[in-house]
């Protein structure tokens, strides 16, 4: 064995996330193929459940530290000494690989859409400048951390999950106190996570809209996200926002629905495999990167495309 | 009193659709203007509501090309009152460690309640860097902030860091950093009071050596570019027009055949 990748699960509500399921299955594909041993940490309260699912994913040894906060989980991930430690590319993950970049002194590569193994360490490969450019870095050194977007790979558990050991946080965090947690809705789905994700824009006109557009991300069972014109309208959450100022995602369908694409949004969405769009307007920006453009009136169309969905699921 | 500094780093312009890398890998800074990354602005922007409600003072701190005081001069024509650029030759194709080392020193010379800063900037959108910097500065971080609320004399400062199902208040002593989001609210455009203010104002320059930092940091801390690369091209675009079915029916005809039905 030439080191370790160590994988670090994050969790919703104690679940752990997809995109956890995808980053470990990556880790493990890796290191199965370039002889290095495959690891995983969960720190979570609580997270044994969560520790069990990654250990189906990574086939290596999960530790499960019962504990919340930055400096438990940077704590546990010093104490592991392993080479390398992927992520996944969420609001945690990148702090988390900020705070590790700095305490431990290693290199950092974010958004990762592809790893390779080349010369002995991983070639991380990512899009910049909002999707006009591909770019493939390394390490300098023989060890770094590596955050993953979801869908680079798809999830698939090992052959023998790994063993679970439970341990107490040995850091906490004194610095940081969560004074509150404010439930305002139900969790909308992670549009970070969706292999599919249907987006609408100032198109769909307002709150009243949107629900069409819930009702085809249901259909299709994928996930709701919004430019952020209609965030700013007020008629969805900001955390569903795609492009420049909110997420950007890499979805294997990207249904935009009243979106004209403009460069902001479409620095968020470009890199999605599949991209639909139906808008009225056959000029709009979109319509030169899509796949496939419907041009015509979404409340016409869509309820159209969910009838005919509906009647092929029979 | 409140005394804030915000990091305004300068970017290509996301808007021009011309960012590019020179042959040598490096940001090609003449193929498009610079301007202040766009979530800088937000945090920026509430720095400058901030202390025109409690009173202070706000600083921008940016690493950059010596010609980047023209666009921190945007950034004091909306309101804030001082400028430090940290420039240096050593630091062209600085990557993100050598930012947090960098900005974290930087920090060390100035006195502040807090350091803001964007989540993430538009060229490289890493993110990683606030998070750097408060580790190598010894502050409590508190990130993706929606609101900022400092309480000077409890010493104490809350923020909202949006959740997957609303929100969490989170809370630290002052001194902290903290990284905003768009949610924080829209920048002002500066007035014409502010350009001809901003041209007055001081913009003090650093380098390496002023901050103590001699020489690089250690090659395990850093990575190089091994290639870049154009993404691949997209195929054509297939365009219906017609009735709503005829438009439904190839959306179904497309998500068929690529399996992305359930």
């Amino acid at each position: 064995m030439s080191g370790t990748i160590l994988v670090v699960g994050e969790t919703v509500d104690g679940q752990l996330t997809k995109l956890s399921t995808e980053v470990a299955t990556l880790a493990r594909t890796l290191a199965e193929a370039n002889g290095l041993a495959v690891a995983g940490l969960v720190a979570a309260p609580k997270g044994s459940s969560a520790g069990e699912d990654l250990a189906r994913f990574t086939g290596g040894d999960v530790g499960v530290v019962s504990a919340e906060g930055p400096a438990a989980l940077d704590g546990a991930v010093a104490e592991r000494k392993a080479e390398y430690v992927f992520l996944g590319a969420t609001p945690d993950g990148r702090d988390a690989a900020g705070r590790l970049s700095a305490a431990l002194g290693i290199g950092v590569l974010t958004n990762a859409v592809a790893v390779a193994w080349e010369d002995g360490g991983p070639v991380v490969e990512m899009s910049v400048f909002g999707g006009k450019l591909v770019t493939r870095s390394a390490f300098t050194g023989k060890s770094g951390i590596v955050t993953v977007r979801a869908n680079a790979v798809a999830a698939e558990p090992a052959a023998k999950p790994g063993r679970v050991t439970e341990s107490t946080a040995t850091a906490s965090d004194a610095k940081v106190r969560v004074v509150d947690r404010i439930e305002e809705a139900a969790a909308a789905a992670s549009i970070e996570d969706a292999a599919i994700i249907v987006a609408g824009g100032r198109g769909v006109g307002g709150a009243e809209g949107f629900k069409l557009v819930d009702e085809l991300a249901e259909a299709l069972g994928g996930a709701v996200g919004a430019t952020r014109a209609a965030v700013d309208a007020g008629w969805i959450n900001y955390s569903q926002q795609i492009g420049q100022t909110g997420k950007i995602v890499k979805p294997r369908l990207y249904l935009a629905l009243g979106i004209s694409g403009a460069i902001q949004h479409k620095v968020g969405m470009q890199t999605a495999e599949t991209i639909i769009a139906v808008n009225r307007d056959p000029d709009a920006p979109i319509a030169e990167y899509a796949d496939l453009v419907v041009i015509g009136d979404l409340f016409e169309v869509i309820p159209a495309l969910i009838a005919e969905l509906k009647a092929r699921a029979g | 009193m409140l005394r804030l500094v915000v990091l305004t780093k300068p970017v290509p312009d996301p808007a021009s659709g011309a960012e590019r890398l020179r042959p040598d890998g490096r940001l090609d800074r003449a193929a498009s203007p610079a301007v202040v990354n766009g979530n800088d602005e937000y945090a920026l922007e509430a720095a400058l509501k901030l202390t025109e409600a409690q009173g202070g003072e706000v600083t921008v701190l940016a690493m950059a090309p010596s010609n980047a005081t023209e666009t921190l001069r945007k950034a004091l024509a909306m309101g804030a009152q001082r400028g430090v650029l940290v420039s240096d030759p050593k630091l062209e194709g600085a990557d993100a460690p050598t930012t947090m080392r960098v900005l974290a020193a930087a920090i060390k010379t100035l006195e502040f309640d807090l350091v803001l800063a964007g989540v993430d900037t538009s060229d490289g959108g890493m993110g990683v860097v606030p998070a750097g910097i408060a580790v190598l500065a010894g502050l409590p971080y508190l990130s993706w902030a929606a609101s900022i609320e400092p309480d000077s004399a409890a010493g104490t400062v809350r923020i909202r860091r949006p959740s997957a199902t609303g929100f969490d208040v989170l809370e630290a002593k002052m001194p902290a950093l903290i990284s905003g989001t768009q949610a924080l609210g829209a920048p002002r455009y500066p007035s014409l009071k502010g350009i001809m203010a901003a041209r007055s104002k001081e913009v003090r320059t650093l380098s390496l050596a002023d901050l103590g930092l001699g020489e690089a940091v250690p090659a395990e801390w850093t990575t190089r570019l091994v290639a870049a690369v154009p993404p691949p091209a997209r195929a054509a675009t297939q365009v219906v027009r017609g009735s709503a079915a005829e438009g439904a029916k190839a959306i179904v005809e497309m998500l068929s055949s690529r399996g992305l039905l359930r």
